[in-house]
């Protein structure tokens, strides 16, 4: 006899991802997707995403662009001032950068700039991550970049579940949101939601209660933080994990909430260190909960370098989840900690 | 340069009456930058009148437009309301933008001014999007979009034309080529030696027109825009001109050669077109005289409103950072 979680349909995030378009896309005649290689005959993009959509809705909805990051993006941002959904597909995070005045000059301003005439429905996709080899130019995490403009929304899913509900958020938001897809976990696997899953945008998700101390955090390191809160509660010690899932508008209500309960905070990040999306959350923290903190609030993040190429640089350069559990361990035994770990 | 048709006089008197208007409305705030009556950053288009009086009178009020910070003879003529538009000049809460976007950011979407861009080149992108969707939707509206001879050396206009041509989008991408990029003279920063022959690196239709000459500016526009009507694609239309005022209000304009100005100001379009609407018998002396008068009364009707308006509460500034009016 099988149970109920036996025969769930699992899903990779891949599959989320396409998912989320194919059914944005049945659902809304004004969403459409523009991007180098995204229509079937070149292949359904690089990483397959969009692969079968050109075919379902045909190649005006589906549009494989010149290789022209700020006329994709432009484009993208005139159809949605006229009333379209446009999706723009980047094939990765560090492309985004030759399409910046029209993200921070534009896309994110225009509503402001015009007084609240005019509003730029646009979502970005792009994808980045390090630990493949593939260097400095392919694989940043730039979303702190993004969170500092006023007027993006910046979405980072860590479940395939979460990327379908979330994306779908995106592609029905009226602001520009720039969506993250991590390439290093394309493949991972995870329970399908049901159809037309949608999530709020600006909503953080306590994806593990606990009382001892908040992990807070987004995108890949949350796969790690699952495996640490696990580990740790056979010591004992009651993880609670955090998933942002939006870095920008920032959910500080339900970040300061978990700590206010735990006094501790860890938080982890993928991007470098400095001038991070950790700081901003830190900052917050302190802020509001200084006097309840049992210990100083600390960040795990990659190393602030370029991102190597070579196996060990690279390894070197990425944050460690040996790193966030030591820092987890860390806040636990500081000065007037209540909780000791046997060792 | 296309041959200067003769136009029917009505038409030739709507242009002058929009150029005119145009003329006075700039007269009129250089006047009060001038004399301290108003303190806002301001590119005048003072010799640039005709070009885009002429290129209106082919447009209708649901066709789009994405001009830059030197656009406010483009805005006038795709019909600005004066009031908004002296408010927003103000920064006051009645202005076109609620005092959020100023002199280089007008934004009026009632009258199809959808983007005017303070950044050189940045609205070729955006006007194919609006052009896209209107192909998507067959609406069958077209988008112009208006920039100066320097935006052609920045990667956006490149990319743009490309993807225009691709697409065949109802798109006109009309240079004003006014002989000065910034400071710097066209033969300094431009190695061809007319902007619409870049058009044929994009299998794009590429017409060159004297943008001073309303007759050749209204046949060109009408060309340009009854093609990207017909899904015949877009077109690069270049309108030779000249700017008087320099590059910013202030700019003394020491690198514009002496005899250019003289020269420049010798082919003022506005005088021109003046005497041909004499001649073609549209109007009289009086008439213009009287028309003039009610321009005049129309823009201090609109000054006074602006002055007469308050500020937006400082309560504004959180508002249209989003839909949902979320901020942190």
């Amino acid at each position: 006899m099988t149970s109920a979680s036996d025969t769930q349909k699992t899903i990779s995030f891949t599959d989320a991802y396409r998912i989320a378009l194919d059914e944005s896309m049945a659902l809304d005649d004004s969403v459409i997707m523009l991007g180098e290689d995204i229509a079937d005959e070149e292949g359904g993009g690089v990483f397959k995403v969009t692969k079968g959509l050109s075919t379902k809705y045909g190649r005006h909805r589906v549009r494989t662009t010149p290789i022209s990051e700020e006329a994709i993006v432009g484009a993208a941002v005139g159809a949605a001032l006229a009333g379209m959904r446009p999706i723009a597909e980047i094939m990765l995070m560090n492309f985004v950068t030759v399409a910046m005045d029209q993200i921070v000059n534009h896309a994110a301003k225009l509503r402001f700039m015009s007084g609240g005439q005019t509003s730029v429905p646009l979502t970005i996709r792009t994808r980045t991550g390090a630990g493949g080899g593939t260097a400095g130019q392919h694989s940043d995490m730039l979303e702190a970049w993004f969170a500092h403009v006023a007027g993006m929304k910046v979405v980072v899913p860590s479940s395939p579940a979460d990327a379908i509900g979330l994306l779908a958020g995106c592609i029905f938001d009226d602001d520009p949101c720039l969506f993250i897809e991590d390439g290093m976990t394309r493949t991972l696997q995870g329970p399908a939601p049901p159809p037309n899953h949608r999530l709020p945008l600006g909503k953080a998700n306590v994806l593990r209660a606990g009382t001892d101390v908040s992990l807070i955090s987004y995108g890949r390191p949350i796969q790690d933080a699952k495996v640490i809160a696990d580990n740790l509660a056979k010591e004992g010690v009651s993880v609670e994990i955090v998933d942002l899932r939006t870095v920008s508008p920032l959910d500080t209500e339900t970040v300061l909430r978990s700590v206010a309960k735990t006094r501790r905070a860890v938080i982890a990040h993928e991007a470098p260190r400095s001038f991070g999306v950790g700081a901003e959350v830190a900052a917050h923290i302190q802020e509001h909960l200084f006097s309840d903190l049992k210990a100083p609030v600390l960040r795990v993040a990659s190393r602030d370098v370029p991102v190597p190429f070579t196996k060990v640089l690279e390894q070197e350069f990425l944050y460690k989840r040996s790193a966030m559990e030591a820092a987890i361990r860390k806040t636990l035994d500081a000065n007037g900690a209540g909780v000791r770990l046997a060792r | 340069m296309s041959a200067s048709r003769t136009l029917p006089p009505k038409t030739l008197f709507e242009i002058y009456r929009t150029a005119l208007k145009i003329q006075l409305i700039d007269e009129k705030v250089r006047g009060l930058l001038m004399s301290g009556r108003m303190a806002a950053v301001f590119y005048s288009p003072r010799g640039q009148e005709i070009l885009a009086a002429a290129m209106s009178a082919n447009l209708q009020p649901t066709d789009y437009l994405v001009t830059t910070y030197r656009g406010v003879h483009d805005q006038v003529a795709k019909g600005i309301p004066l009031k908004q538009l002296f408010a927003e000049y103000y920064g006051k809460v009645t202005g076109t933008c609620k005092g959020k976007g100023g002199p280089m950011h007008i934004t009026y979407p009632k009258a199809g001014i959808m983007v005017t861009t303070g950044v050189v080149g940045a609205g070729l992108p955006i006007a194919n999007g609006l052009a896209l969707a209107s192909q998507l939707k067959g609406d069958g509206r077209v988008t112009v979009v208006t920039f100066g001879d320097g935006a052609s050396n920045i990667g956006a206009f490149h990319e743009s034309l490309n993807m225009a041509s691709l697409w065949k989008l109802p798109v006109i991408f009309l240079c004003q080529n006014n002989g000065y990029g910034e400071c710097t003279k066209y033969e300094k920063a431009t190695a061809v030696a007319n902007i619409a022959d870049r058009a044929s690196s994009y299998s794009m239709r590429g017409v060159t027109v004297d943008g001073n000459d309303a007759h050749a500016m209204y046949e060109a526009t009408r060309e340009a825009v009854e093609r990207a009507r017909n899904g015949e694609g877009p077109t690069l239309l270049e309108a030779k001109t000249f700017r008087f005022m320099g590059h910013y209000f202030g700019d003394p304009g020491a690198y514009i050669p002496k005899e250019e100005y003289a020269a420049a100001l010798a082919r003022d379009p506005m005088p021109k077109c003046r005497a041909q609407v004499l001649q073609s018998g549209a109007a009289t002396e009086a008439d213009l005289e009287a028309l003039a008068k009610q321009i005049n009364a129309e823009i201090d009707e609109a000054l006074q409103f602006a002055l007469d308006s308050v500020p937006p509460d400082v309560s504004e500034i959180d508002v249209d950072i989003f839909a949902d009016g979320a901020h942190v």
